[in-house]
């Protein structure tokens, strides 16, 4: 009985310790990195597939783990819980999670913006006005519920006036089927999928608010500020896959088919995904677009329709509770609490040839 | 003196089921306040005041938005699935079960199908169901239903084969017609062994209704939890899971209790 007690402790202390364990203070050589399936960032497993991500590792005598998970906010969660220390995520997200989690994170590179692939899509309706009344299929908190939002004001109506049904992405176009569904937001390449039906007419997309969605990769801030190394690898990894990728050669073609394939779907799809994205395949696009006035408006837009769905802390009083910062060093919010940072160190380290 | 002899005395008896869930409770604090010194929003491991603050939004403070008690309305609406999936299982295997067990020729026409139909897994067919049943209530009934009344109408219909055949002779040699003898010896023999088998579902019952509640909702247990989920909230997701876990264990002392109550010969029987 006391042997068997000793035994059930010991095993809870062992697993006590595997989830407290804290972060350790020894130089750190291997890093990893965690992404998901979507347009901007399936150059990630690319690079890795084709000795990239280990050419630029190897140049800073580091390894790089470049890990796939299946469901973007379990990647997300996982990363704000530790398991991983760099992610591909939406400004939004960025905000919503880590920040609001305590976990400071720093964007170092703006991959693209959606520019229309995100998009509000009515049956049998063909204007915006006419969603009024309707329930719609989201989900929910994501930034297709952004998208919503901005859609409305646009037309003087705010989220009381529609009825918002969460639904799952990957059951988002089944759902579209059943005669319950009227109206659905949700991003590529469900949304190729929906339109090909005769029903589906698109009354606003992410075009109409450019630069709003963003898609990054960010780092824990404390471990980049250890080993700088590790963000300078991920950019000169980023814009080597970019130039590989883009242009008419057959090798970015042939690039850009590895990639279709491996999100599941050819290179004619993945172009027309490409399309509605805003990608900034040179640094020093990322930059301009990094160090523009636009991007704290849009930081502000975002972080209000936050603080009105209570994502910023069920507790936060102001929408100012967390602090934005931003390359030129101005903050929006908190400045004693900034969580989120926007970086352009490492994409002008790239344009400048200084890598 | 062996182990297996030994008795844990009153005291012993009462204290020992306590301590796995001191060990369990001890253990979270812990590991919850060495993440928090690292991290103080740290959102894996909540402490206990932020779990009971969570507690205290969820469920007895009106929600901002709509007015509404979110805990108690999810509560209402998983709980109407439930019970209805479950109800209209139970229905369909009370009948039919007990018609398949007692006459041959149905046996043969139903029992091959019916375990076909009872090995699809229900979640795989979902597009199906949707097309079929839309996508509000009736869906996720559905998917209830479709995962609980196969096992619980052929585990009916073995039980009433299990029934000695001397029963049933004896009963048609006091002139009993196929319908008598369906409700008079059948059903009052049935009824507690179809009890058993719905404790039994009622994990399944509760995984199909979560699973359906993540797909598409507007409110209900499981889709509080997928949706906080998005972000990270684990201060309400876990006292959720503890709700569902109480609830879950009372519909099962609940069932137990009106077994025991209304059909106190079968818990005799079985020694008890």
């Amino acid at each position: 009985m006391l042997k068997k007690l000793v035994t059930s402790v010991t095993i809870l202390a062992l697993i006590v310790g595997c989830v407290s364990a804290p972060a350790q203070a020894a130089p750190k050589k291997s890093f990893k990195l965690a992404w998901t399936i979507y347009v901007g960032w399936m150059p990630w497993p690319w690079a890795a597939d084709h000795g990239i991500v280990k050419k630029w590792a190897d140049k800073y005598g580091i390894s790089i783990d470049v890990v796939q998970v299946n469901d973007y906010a379990e990647s997300i969660n996982q990363y704000t819980a530790g398991a991983f220390d760099a992610l591909t995520i939406t400004n939004m997200d960025t905000l919503a999670v880590p920040a609001v989690g305590g976990v400071d994170s720093t964007s170092i590179i703006v991959g693209d913006f959606s520019n229309g692939n995100d998009a509000v899509i009515l049956k049998d309706k063909t204007k915006l006005a006419d969603i009024k009344g309707l329930p719609i299929n989201l989900v929910q908190y994501s930034v297709s519920q952004y998208l919503l939002d901005r859609a409305l004001s646009t037309v003087k109506l705010t989220e009381r006036d529609v009825r918002v049904i969460n639904t799952s992405d990957s059951d988002m176009a089944a759902a579209y089927q059943t005669s319950d569904v009227k109206a659905v937001v949700t991003w590529n390449p469900i949304v190729q999928d929906l339109l090909k039906e005769p029903s589906a007419h698109k009354v606003f997309d992410s075009s109409q608010i450019p630069g709003e969605i963003m898609d990054l990769l960010i780092v824990n801030t404390a471990t980049l500020k250890e080993n700088p190394n590790f963000a300078k690898a991920l950019v000169g990894i980023w814009y080597e896959t970019m130039q590989a990728m883009s242009g008419d050669s057959e090798a970015a073609k042939s690039a850009r088919t590895d990639m279709a394939k491996a999100s599941g779907t050819d290179l004619a799809g993945f172009d027309d995904q490409l399309r509605t994205t805003k990608l900034f395949t040179t640094p020093a696009e990322a930059v301009t677009f990094t160090d523009s006035d636009a991007l704290p408006k849009t930081m502000r837009l975002v972080r209000d329709f936050l603080f009105q769905h209570q994502l910023l802390g069920e507790n936060a009083k102001s929408p100012d509770v967390v602090g934005v910062e931003f390359p030129n060093e101005t903050v929006l919010g908190n400045p004693k609490n900034v969580k989120f940072r926007f970086d352009d160190t490492f994409m002008k380290q790239v344009r400048d040839s200084k890598l | 003196m062996r182990i297996l002899n030994r008795q844990p005395d009153s005291v012993t008896r009462l204290l020992l089921p306590m301590l796995p869930f001191v060990l369990i409770l001890a253990a979270y604090g812990f590991a919850s306040s060495a993440r928090l010194a690292v991290n103080p929003d740290d959102k894996l491991l909540p402490n206990l005041a932020s779990l009971a603050d969570a507690v205290h939004r969820f469920a007895f403070m009106a929600d901002r938005r709509t007015g509404d008690y979110l805990m108690l309305n999810d509560t209402l609406a998983s709980l109407t699935r439930l019970l209805s999936g479950l109800a209209i299982s139970t229905l369909i295997a009370g009948v039919f079960g007990i018609a398949i067990g007692m006459i041959p020729y149905l046996r043969s026409l139903l029992a091959s199908v019916l375990a076909a139909i009872s090995l699809i897994p229900p979640l795989a067919i979902l597009p199906i169901i949707f097309i079929v049943a839309g996508l509000g209530e009736a869906s996720k009934i559905t998917l209830i239903v479709i995962g609980t009344a196969p096992f619980l109408l052929r585990d009916l219909a073995m039980r009433v084969q299990e029934l000695p055949s001397e029963e049933i002779i004896k009963a048609q040699t006091l002139g009993g017609s196929t319908w008598q003898i369906a409700l008079r010896v059948v059903v009052p023999q049935m009824l507690p062994r179809l009890l058993d088998a719905v404790r039994l579902s009622l994990g399944s019952a509760w995984l199909f209704l979560i699973s359906a509640e993540a797909i598409a909702a507007e409110s209900g247990l499981g889709y509080r939890i997928f949706l906080v989920r998005r972000y990270f909230a684990m201060d309400v997701i876990l006292p959720y899971v503890a709700w569902i876990t109480f609830l879950a264990f009372m519909l099962d002392y609940l069932l137990r209790v009106v077994q025991r109550s209304a059909l106190p010969w079968f818990a005799l029987g079985r020694g008890r």
